[in-house]
């Protein structure tokens, strides 16, 4: 066990643990956009911020990232940290205006719209914060999605914003995106994403379309499963 | 090529080299670096050849890298048995055929050398070779020796001990000047360790920037767990205006091969890689004959100089991504993915390329380790500056007389570089600041050009030694709109992957483009002050973390031009197209007809001996006025 303090709370937590981890089992609040619990922190939003005081030395740090470590003390809301806080939804309030999540996110943490950071209107709700992309890579394994360009220009996409002839419409990356940018239309037999419409399969029960065919042959393929078995919705089954 | 067993095959190898840099007959060498060619050295390089053929002379002709004195190139070396070495510069094919006529006939009356070399140091060995006996040729009067050039005075060449003065191509002459002697001591008489402790004894720190300890590093990565290490050689330089890294990869390339196979075998690594970004195909080029040429000498390979000792180096090619310098970056990038940093919480020396244990240091470091080697530590040490030692390559390059590639000892004044060795600032001008190290360094104003260039005084000044460039800057520089310039780039160049850097930089820039075009704000100062601070708290690497140096540099030295632009709508060193206007002086203004004549949109008008005027609504600012005018009769404010 490690023993350290966080925001002047006495505290042990199991060694290799990110700071982020050990706040939250203690009930101390960090605001993140690109963590989740089942993918690999990247430190990508920079919101988790958080102020480390090694000896007389501090410094900033990601707390999705940085593990803890004997002795160090923690401080989440020292004014550092906030500046850092402030400006990074000062950024995004700007370039996703219309994102309800970041509104109400800089709505909690006091921050207001800096007027001299004319807002963006082509980026929709997208963060950046990779969590799709992760999602499709390490999760459902098939990497259909990712960036292109870099700087002020990154965006998310299919390669060469065509069709993808991997993806399976299994809608994990829409499901995961914490702005709601990813826009995913089902209606009857067919599912729309990333430009691509895929045809959905009934339940061999209830006749209710649940998964795109291709989910569930990608399962098949890769579990063994006979598709015929996966063709039974789950609450079917 | 024959292998290279035993101190005797090195010595054989020497001798060749030796014959081949001072041989027999003449020997000409033209400055065949990128900076040669863009200058034109390849005309002249074929128009010898084709000379040197239609008189059957018997002269040999050989390319070599640059000296650095880039003002002068194309470089013509003329080496005579028994004479001092020769050097043309801006030579021109059309004078190729006079320098020619003097070689055949031992004369200099037709074209005048620029200087010349008696005698030239072999810093590894330590030795001084001379190119003649005797006397000095009273033909060589008027002719200043090398040592008398103020461009070259003040400089001391460790890194680019053998640029512009061997064939990079040939592995002998780098051996001749004591090349790989220093790989045979490290690997037939020390041990890791040993080496370890000369480096760090050495007081050598990173020269791509970073200026963390070469030694320590090496350590920690050789102390690192794990049976497979990799050692990397960053020559993914890509600050605007810097040339160092490739100019020693051109010039060079066995010195940066040689210090990573001595690396390699303190820190136990038997992979390395060189990432040399694309934009440099004389420096791949040169690199994968250097390496080829060490494997067939045995140099690389397997059991090495039969220490049992197995290392090979792979070259990588960037896309010229600048981000891709960050080691971080760098390493993803040669596992084949986007070149996006990571956080550096756990050190690369741990975790590096492919997880693995990785050592990562730049061209110009790696180049100074056998002569470390060769001449120890404390030799090292001893020369710069306390806790920077050694020497810096710079590349001097904007509003100065002489441009190209210096090498001084660390703690030399910044004045000394400006002044002596550049030569000063062209037409008279003043000089205003100097931006060191590269696009997220900072710059430095005139009144401190007494600063003692070192790693800890330029960062004390707001800037850093970054990879080492200079551009230095005259009176007429708006540094608003430096500000904005280099914003401008590292905006470009964020990988985007975290929010302060990509949506911050971004955000700036566009707060200095409305400075500059004459919709700032009041508070926009304390603004870009606010940001600053937090995105170097808060990104993710280096360029984020220092992106913001060019503004709090500019802001902490020149804030009242900052507020020329805001408050007064005026841009004080007439930069600003948005914030300037072209006038004509009616007292000095004696209706020549020539701005008229320049003048791209019919803005300038006027009848002969007339006062001329400038529309304003048709005048686009280009300056093309105030060149033509010979009276100096056009305000521009």
């Amino acid at each position: 066990m490690v023993n350290l303090v966080i925001d002047g709370k006495k505290i042990q937590a199991k060694e290799g643990i990110t700071l982020l981890e050990a706040a939250r089992e203690n009930g101390i609040d960090i605001p993140t956009l690109c963590s989740h619990e089942s993918l690999e922190p990247s430190g990508a939003c920079r919101l988790c911020s958080v102020e480390v005081t090694k000896g007389n030395r501090s410094k900033i740090v990601t707390s999705c990232i940085y593990t803890v470590e004997e002795g160090i003390k923690v401080n989440t809301e020292s004014e550092r940290v906030k500046k850092v806080r402030k400006l990074i939804m000062e950024l995004l309030l700007a370039r996703n205006p219309d994102s309800d999540v970041i509104i109400e996110l800089a709505e909690k943490l006091g921050v207001k719209p800096q007027k001299r950071f004319l807002p963006d209107h082509d980026k929709g709700k997208c963060i950046l914060c990779r969590l799709c992309i992760k999602t499709c890579e390490t999760i459902v394994g098939v990497s259909a999605i990712g960036f292109s360009s870099r700087g002020a220009t990154k965006i998310v996409g299919t390669p060469f914003d065509e069709e993808s002839d991997v993806c399976i419409g299994c809608g994990a990356c829409a499901y995961v995106c914490p702005t709601g940018h990813i826009q995913m239309e089902t209606t009857g037999d067919t599912r729309t994403i990333w430009g691509r419409t895929f045809k959905m399969t009934a339940c061999n029960v209830c006749g209710r379309y649940f998964a795109p065919e291709d989910q569930l042959k990608y399962i098949s393929q890769k579990t063994g499963v006979p598709l015929k078995e996966l063709s039974t919705c789950t609450s079917c089954r | 090529m024959s292998k290279i067993v035993k101190m005797e095959d090195l010595n054989k190898a020497k001798k060749r080299g030796l014959d081949a840099l001072m041989p027999r007959k003449t020997k000409i060498m033209v400055g065949m670096a990128t900076s040669g060619i863009a200058s034109g050295a390849g005309e002249v390089y074929r128009a010898l050849d084709s000379e040197i053929k239609k008189r059957k002379a018997d002269i040999i002709l050989k390319k070599t890298g640059s000296m650095g004195m880039d003002c002068i190139e194309p470089l013509v070396d003329v080496i005579t048995p028994n004479m001092p070495r020769m050097a043309y510069g801006r030579v021109t094919a059309k004078q190729v055929p006079a320098i020619i006529d003097q070689i055949l006939n031992g004369s200099i009356d037709k074209e005048k050398p620029t200087y010349y070399m008696g005698e030239e140091d072999f810093i590894v060995t330590g030795e001084k070779i001379k190119y003649y006996k005797g006397k000095k040729p009273a033909s060589l009067k008027g002719i200043n020796a090398i040592g008398d050039v103020p461009f070259y005075k003040k400089q001391v060449k460790l890194a680019t001990r053998n640029c512009g003065l061997i064939d990079p191509e040939n592995i002998d002459e780098y051996i001749a000047k004591g090349g790989y002697f220093s790989l045979y001591k490290a690997l037939t008489t020390m041990t890791p360790d040993e080496i370890i402790e000369d480096v760090v004894k050495s007081g050598l720190r990173g020269r791509g920037g970073g200026g963390f300890p070469a030694g320590t590093k090496w350590r920690s990565c050789r102390d690192a767990e794990g049976d497979i290490k990799y050692v990397i050689c960053n020559g993914d330089e890509g600050d605007p205006g810097a040339y160092m890294d490739r100019s020693l990869m051109e010039g060079d390339p066995h010195s940066v091969i040689e210090g990573m196979i001595i690396g390699a075998y303190a820190i136990g690594a038997h992979e390395g890689y060189i990432y040399v970004r694309n934009e440099y195909p004389l420096a791949v080029a040169n690199l994968t004959k250097a390496i080829e040429q060490a494997r067939a000498c045995g140099l690389l390979g397997k059991n090495i100089l039969k220490s049992g000792f197995d290392f090979d180096i792979r070259i990588s090619q960037g896309a010229g991504a600048f981000v891709c310098g960050e080691s971080t970056a760098l390493m993803a990038s040669l596992e084949g993915k986007a070149g996006e940093p990571r956080a550096k919480y756990v050190h690369t020396v741990e975790h590096g390329l492919w997880n693995r244990p990785s050592n990562l240091n730049n061209v110009e470091t790696w180049a100074n380790v056998p002569l470390i080697i060769a001449r120890g530590g404390n030799w090292f040490s001893a020369i710069g500056d306390k806790a920077s030692t050694g020497t810096k390559v710079f590349s001097l390059v904007g509003k100065v007389n002489n441009i190209g590639l210096v090498e001084v000892p660390m703690g030399i004044p910044l004045r000394d570089i400006i002044y002596d060795i550049g030569g000063g600032i062209p037409d008279g001008k003043e000089f205003k600041a100097i931006q060191t190290g590269g696009p997220s360094g900072g710059c430095i104003p005139a009144k401190l050009v007494e600063l003692p260039v070192t790693f800890d005084d330029l960062k004390k000044a707001g800037s850093m030694m970054g990879s080492g460039g200079m551009i230095v800057m005259d009176e007429k520089t708006c540094m608003v709109d430096i500000a904005r310039y280099f914003i401008e780039f590292l905006e470009s160049e964020s990988c985007g992957k975290c929010v302060p850097c990509r949506e911050g930089v971004h955000r700036m820039k566009q707060i200095l483009e409305d400075i500059c075009e004459g919709r700032g704000q009041e508070g926009d100062i304390e603004l870009l002050e606010d940001m600053a601070g937090a995105i170097i708290d808060g990104s993710l690497c280096a360029l984020g973390g220092s992106a913001p140096n060019p503004v709090l540099s500019t802001i902490k030295y020149f804030r009242e031009e900052y507020e020329a632009h805001i408050r007064d709508k005026k841009c004080p060193a007439a930069v600003c197209k948005a914030l300037i206007e072209y006038r004509i002086d009616p007292d000095k203004c004696t209706g020549c007809g020539l701005c008229p004549r320049v003048c791209p949109t019919g803005a300038a008008k006027g009848k002969i001996k007339k006062i001329h005027t400038i529309d304003q609504k048709k005048c686009i600012k280009c300056g093309a006025c105030v060149e033509s005018c010979k009276y100096d009769a056009i305000i521009v404010e």
